[in-house]
């Protein structure tokens, strides 16, 4: 019975990660509609200029505060030079443009800043917070600025005109459009706020894993599963689901014989898999309703 | 409107100067199929051996086409099957000193089952979940080939070596000559099949299905039969391609068949165009030429620039290679229709 709590404890301090991520891919769905496969590539990115800002000796959160605004800008930026070229394409061509994306971003991040390993501080300290090595202070810290996203996101969509006005763009652009809003730049802004909240997590994230280009993708995995098990229209679903995505991977590996560590990931996936099956919007999600 | 048509007159047939535009499409075969049969006494081997390669990667790109494009269901996990039939080829003319041709039809069968069983709980999920589920068999299969489990079969990490075949009946050719000409048979076949199932009745049900699924199942197509069967036979060309692609490399290992492999079946799917079949051949060779293209701009940044081409692409045929060539014959077909 302790060996369980250990194990639900240790998988709520990784899944606090996933958690950070599944937010972050929630919320690009919501502006755009699809799931964002550069979206791990873009928290790296903003991680390493956050990085390259602590080495210039800007203090942690002046250096955090400016890789929002930077990452918030970039994204506005990626959305309008890269995507709005392409928006009249078919959703597959969007599709291979967010890989192009991934790859020049990973590919741009180990040519400026190079494959080798670096730490990254962390606000929070060290120390442990539950148990012996159970959950850092960092890890609590974490799962804290998480949750307090979260609120602030669900506050910006529910009770401000913007938050209503990008929600409306993202569900029915040409109703939108018809309603005086900008759906173009509402998009734009979902970008920037989805590269922001990356950002968040990949400043979150980069203490836990290190830092180097290819920090993100096997985290970037998990915050899909995350969000998409929790319901791809419910942020707080996302972070749920990403908290359970950590606490089903560490029970998994602890509990079923022949998995071990090497096969954690792929339980994990058969479970999530075995959730759609039964539940396909996600456990939070909304069943989308088309008139025919 | 097409009582209107009853009378005696044909509708204009499209033409671009002067000849109709199935004549041009069956001259651009007969010109495609010619290159094709004089590169392996011209080219070197090595080239031989990547143009062979292209065309396994056309096959599986094929596979996914049929998925996707006709049937609208998405895939981020054929490099899942495009494994098991490589491994299928692998263990069979390794283990059990089976002749190589006849690891293609095993394949096939072992990879339409496979397919096909994954396609049943697959039916429920739809568009970004679908995406997931095959995603997880594409990160979950070379984990599972690596496991003690079947390390007996598969070699574990290090997968099998097997020996690469040489040209039957005496025939004057080297090994990657005879393998080329195998391919290219075995290309041929798969794709007057794959013509033939597209333009069938199944194959209007298919597109059907992608387009409408409810109007589909209006006029009474088994919907979640034909996506299932679709699923198999997906499934099979890609494992088909595989088995082939072991032949060819003559090794297997689980490391070959990652998540990358699925990426780039897909990129390959969508430069060469969705629901297009010439267009798989040019995917198959985007994919295997334009990244060792990118490598020599720049080794520090080739996956940059590889990024930068594929937006390019993206950029100038949204909707890939066949819809460009689509788009320029309708322009040019107006053209003369204006002119003429």
């Amino acid at each position: 019975m302790e060996l369980f709590a250990h194990q639900i404890l240790a998988g709520l301090a990784t899944g606090g990660i996933y958690a950070c991520m599944a937010l972050a891919v929630v919320m690009i769905y919501q502006a755009i509609d699809h799931l964002n496969f550069a979206q791990g590539e873009m928290a790296m990115f903003s991680t390493f200029i956050a990085w390259q800002l602590i080495q210039w000796g800007i203090p942690y959160w002046l250096a955090f505060g400016a890789t929002i605004v930077i990452s918030f800008a970039a994204g506005v930026v990626i959305e309008r030079v890269v995507l709005r070229p392409v928006h009249d394409a078919p959703v597959l061509s969007h599709v291979v443009a967010f890989i192009a994306l991934l790859a020049i971003l990973n590919s741009a991040a180990g040519f400026i800043w190079d494959y080798t390993i670096k730490s990254f501080p962390s606000p929070f300290g060290g120390g442990a917070f539950l148990g012996q090595g159970l959950m850092s202070k960092h890890d609590a810290g974490m799962i804290g600025m998480t949750l307090a996203m979260l609120v602030l996101l669900y506050l910006f969509f529910r009770h401000t005109r913007i938050g209503l006005a990008m929600r409306a763009a993202a569900a029915n652009p040409e109703s939108a459009r018809l309603a005086g809003i900008r759906v173009g730049w509402m998009t734009a802004l979902g970008w920037g706020m989805a590269a922001a909240i990356g950002s968040v997590a990949g400043m979150l994230i980069a203490p836990v894993v290190f830092l180097e280009p290819n920090m993100m993708l096997s985290i970037l995995l998990y915050g899909f599963a995350g969000a998409v098990v929790g319901g791809l229209t419910s942020p707080g679903g996302a972070v749920i689901g990403g908290f359970a995505v950590g606490i089903i991977e560490n029970l998994a590996g602890t509990y079923i014989p022949v998995v071990g560590r090497e096969m954690k990931l792929s339980i994990a996936l058969c479970i999530i898999v075995a959730v759609l099956c039964v539940k396909p919007s996600g456990l939070f999600g909304r069943p989308v309703v088309t008139r025919v | 409107m097409l009582l209107r048509r009853t009378g005696t007159r044909e509708p204009p047939v499209a033409t671009i100067a002067g000849m109709p535009l199935t004549t041009w499409r069956l001259t651009a075969l007969g010109i495609g199929l010619v290159v094709l049969a004089v590169i392996p006494f011209v080219m070197k081997n090595f080239y031989i051996f990547q143009i062979t390669l292209a065309i396994i990667y056309a096959i599986a790109i094929l596979g996914l086409n049929l998925l996707t494009g006709f049937n609208g269901q998405f895939s981020l996990g054929h490099s899942a099957f495009y494994a098991i039939g490589a491994y299928t080829a692998a263990i069979m003319m390794d283990g059990f000193d089976i002749h190589y041709a006849w690891t293609l039809p095993a394949a096939a069968i072992v990879c339409f089952i496979f397919g096909f069983l994954f396609g049943l709980p697959a039916l429920r999920l739809e568009g970004v979940y679908l995406a997931l589920a095959t995603f997880a068999l594409a990160i979950a299969i070379p984990q599972m080939l690596k496991s003690s489990a079947v390390e007996h079969w598969t070699g574990g990490v290090q997968g099998i070596t097997i020996i690469k075949p040489d040209a039957p009946f005496g025939l004057p050719l080297n090994s990657d000559q005879w393998l080329y000409l195998f391919t290219i048979i075995v290309a041929v076949v798969m794709y007057v099949c794959g013509d033939n199932l597209v333009k069938s009745r199944t194959g209007r049900a298919l597109i059907a299905i992608r387009d409408h699924p409810i109007a589909a199942s209006a006029m009474g197509i088994d919907v979640a039969l034909y996506k299932s069967l679709t699923f198999g036979v997906s499934a099979l060309y890609t494992g088909v391609a595989g088995a082939l692609g072991a032949i060819a490399i003559s090794f297997v290992a689980p490391d070959s068949f990652t998540f990358s492999l699925a990426i780039a079946l897909f990129v390959g799917l969508v430069v060469g165009g969705t629901g297009s079949i010439p267009g798989t051949f040019f995917g198959g060779l985007f994919v295997l030429f334009v990244p060792n293209i990118a490598e020599q701009f720049s080794k520090g940044l080739a996956g940059a620039v590889y990024g930068i081409i594929l937006l390019l692409v993206i950029y100038l045929m949204p909707t890939g290679a066949a819809g460009l060539v689509r788009l320029i014959s309708s322009r040019l077909v107006q053209q003369g229709r204006a002119g003429g």
